[in-house]
């Protein structure tokens, strides 16, 4: 399957400096009832978007004008915790977020986003408050995010490299899916499976 | 002699099919299970890539996150629950997989099932779309939840594509008090590690704690590994595990069982092998565990108080405070005294038949307190029928709680069973996310015996004053 790649990106970004976010708040349960794979970014952040009647709260980030157009989001330490639904991922993807930073992201979360071509950047969180501090002071400035070099660039030259596993990016770069290399395996695959029984 | 190995390495490794230089591994699935939820998409995948499932031997679904818990004869109302549940159904039947639906003798929450079924069992590789898969590994094997794009890579190539996690021992020794049961040891290590405390590791439980736990028991304990980070948690086979084992329905049986025991005994960490971290806790530091916040992390011995916000480190206020002010409470206050207006008993952690007995131990001869709302929703059909031929129904009845058909129910507000916002719940569910049980809702998570005190008080109360 062919799917779209990522390798450098230059954006302005939407702050949440809110630490432990879990895939809860990024997409609650009640809207996981959808059989496909579109249409989740509506709902994203939902119960912190919108008040009951749907109408939206005007203080939080993504209703605020100021950050329309961002693809990066930034958020605070432990993002993507809990539940293992990669309708987070769809969510974030759907709405228009191509990289997420973080000082920390939880296990699943970071796998279900790097299959669905959203990058998880962790950066130290020293770096994490220059970067909220960045934003706050411009919420116009353009982060650069360099997958190639492994690199987040603020405009006042402050960076940091971030990690990421080599086959991942990879993936990343050449829109490349894990499936992709498993089925290429088939034939070893069968024959474990044939050589070990249920025990 | 060879390194000594952990007993999540020698599973692990024993599973690879393929180590990619300085890439994942491919790690072979011995047994995945599916439901309505997480898998439609992935289904779909299959179809445009036109390939099939790779052995549906290996591949069992059920239907549980989005049912009712009343009626479940009649077709599901709410018609976006009822589509998924149908597409589930439609798939099975394309793809040829096993489904345990709505109405058939095996249904029930996923992670309930595959240990009652004999369907888990000690050595295997186990996932599922759904974070508390770790409920598996108490029976010894290596059990994670996982997302969409990954039950596609399972259901097409039986294997997954992961990193080694690294590992971590976590030991409990010593005597559990009155009162106090392995929810409580296991929301008392979140408690002190925090909810990311082992993120990027697999934990193996041990100590002779975990050894006097019984099977279900330490199920419990597993299932909320995920609440700490982990990937997964797992803890060796025993003469407990092969008792529990023995005779369900697709365990080996007769010589077949003896045979697979004797290679289970096997299944443990050797002497020496190193954990990248070990932890130890006393059982006698555990006291019944209640929380107050946000995340399962933010949980308390119930005769302490919230924490104040001098105990809070700078870093963490913004999202302290915030977490209180969702569930309306003060730092620094006391949780004991607190009215609660929902109790629900369900949920993967704890709907087993042990937990439904030690609730009918507790109430029986006793009524629910004015106002408040009790439901009891079994983890599984079969959970369900041996309540009632034990006469739990019954106690249960006449105490006023409400006894509901099986499935995940209020632990996620996804189906009809949902705490109204503002409203506080005392559940024995494992997550007190916002909005995790409804929008608004206030959850307290609890041990069985805690949320049957809360029901019968109406408030929250220190168990071990009525024991
Ligand atoms: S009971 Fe709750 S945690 Fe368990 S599988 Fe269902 S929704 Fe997930």
């Amino acid at each position: 399957m062919s799917k779209e790649t990522l390798d450098k990106l230059v954006s302005t970004a939407a702050p949440l400096p809110i630490e432990n976010i879990d895939t809860d708040q990024i997409i609650p349960a009640r809207f996981l009832k959808a059989t496909t794979r579109e249409g989740f970014g509506d709902n994203l952040f939902r119960d912190w978007r919108y008040t009951s009647d749907d109408t939206p709260k005007a203080d939080f980030v993504l209703n605020d004008p100021t950050y329309a157009g961002a693809r990066i989001l930034v958020a605070g330490k432990n993002f993507g915790m809990g539940s293992s639904r990669e309708h987070a991922a769809w969510a974030l993807h759907d709405y228009g977020f191509k990289v997420v930073i973080s000082s920390f992201f939880a296990d699943i979360f970071r796998n279900n986003a790097l299959n669905n071509f959203v990058l998880p950047a962790q950066v130290s969180d020293a770096f994490l408050a220059e970067i909220f501090k960045a934003v706050e002071a411009n919420p116009q400035t353009q982060i650069t995010v360099d997958l190639v070099n492994q690199e987040i660039i603020l405009e006042n030259g402050l960076k940091e490299s971030f990690a990421i596993n080599a086959y991942k990016k990879q993936c990343l770069m050449n829109g490349y899916d894990d499936i992709d290399y498993l089925l290429s395996l088939k034939e070893e695959i069968k024959q474990y499976d044939l050589a070990h029984t249920n025990f | 002699m060879s390194q000594p190995k952990t007993l999540f390495d020698k599973i692990w490794d024993a599973h690879v099919v393929k180590a990619m230089d300085g890439g994942p591994d491919a790690v072979f699935i011995d047994r995945h299970f599916i439901h309505e939820v997480t898998s439609p998409q992935a289904f779909d995948g299959l179809r445009k890539r036109g390939i099939g499932v790779f052995n549906v031997a290996r591949t069992t679904a059920t239907a549980d996150h989005n049912v009712p818990t009343k009626d479940q004869h009649l077709p599901i109302k709410e018609a976006l629950s009822r589509h998924q549940v149908e597409t589930l159904r439609k798939n099975c039947a394309e793809f040829g997989v096993e489904l345990y639906d709505l109405g058939h003798p095996f249904q029930g929450i996923v992670h309930i099932i595959g240990p009652e079924l004999g369907l888990t069992l000690p050595g295997m590789t186990i996932v599922c779309g759904d974070s508390h898969t770790s409920t598996h590994g108490a029976l010894g094997n290596i059990a994670f939840g996982i997302g969409t794009s990954e039950v596609e890579q399972v259901l097409a190539t039986q294997c997954i594509l992961q990193y080694k996690p690294k590992r971590m021992r976590i030991n409990i020794n010593g005597q559990l008090t009155k009162g106090v049961s392995s929810k409580d040891i296991i929301l008392y290590i979140i408690s002190q590690i925090s909810a990311s405390g082992a993120t990027g590791y697999f934990v193996e439980y041990a100590g002779d704690t975990i050894r006097g736990l019984s099977m279900e028991a330490r199920m419990t304990i597993c299932n909320m590994s995920i609440e700490m980070g982990a990937r997964g948690g797992l803890i060796a086979p025993d003469e407990t595990t092969f008792e529990y084992i023995r005779g369900r329905r697709f365990a080996p049986q007769g010589e077949a069982f003896d045979q697979a025991v004797e290679h289970w005994r096997t299944l443990k960490t050797d002497e020496g092998a190193e954990f990248d971290v070990e932890l130890n806790y006393k059982a006698e530091d555990i006291g019944p565990m209640i929380t107050y916040g946000t995340n399962p992390g933010m949980g308390i011995s119930v005769d302490s108080h919230v924490p104040n916000l001098s105990e809070i480190p700078q870093s963490e206020l913004a999202s302290y405070t915030k977490s209180l002010a969702y569930m309306g409470l003060e730092p620094g206050t006391e949780l004991v005294g607190k009215p609660v207006d929902y109790v629900f008993i369900g949920s993967c952690t704890n709907a087993r038949i042990e937990d439904l007995r030690t609730v009918a131990d507790f109430v029986k001869g006793k009524r629910k307190a004015e106002g408040v709302e009790v439901w009891i929703v079994p983890g599984s059909v079969q959970v369900s029928n041996q309540a009632k031929a034990e006469g739990l129904d019954q106690v249960f009845l006449e105490a006023g709680f409400e006894l509901r058909e099986p499935g995940c129910s209020a632990c996620l507000g996804m189906n009809e069973d949902k705490v109204p916002a503002g409203k506080y719940c005392i559940s024995t569910s494992n997550r007190n996310f916002e909005g995790r049980q409804g929008p608004g809702a206030r959850t307290f998570l609890a041990s069985p015996i805690m949320a049957a005190a809360a029901a019968v008080t109406g408030k929250v109360t220190d168990v071990r004053q009525l024991v």
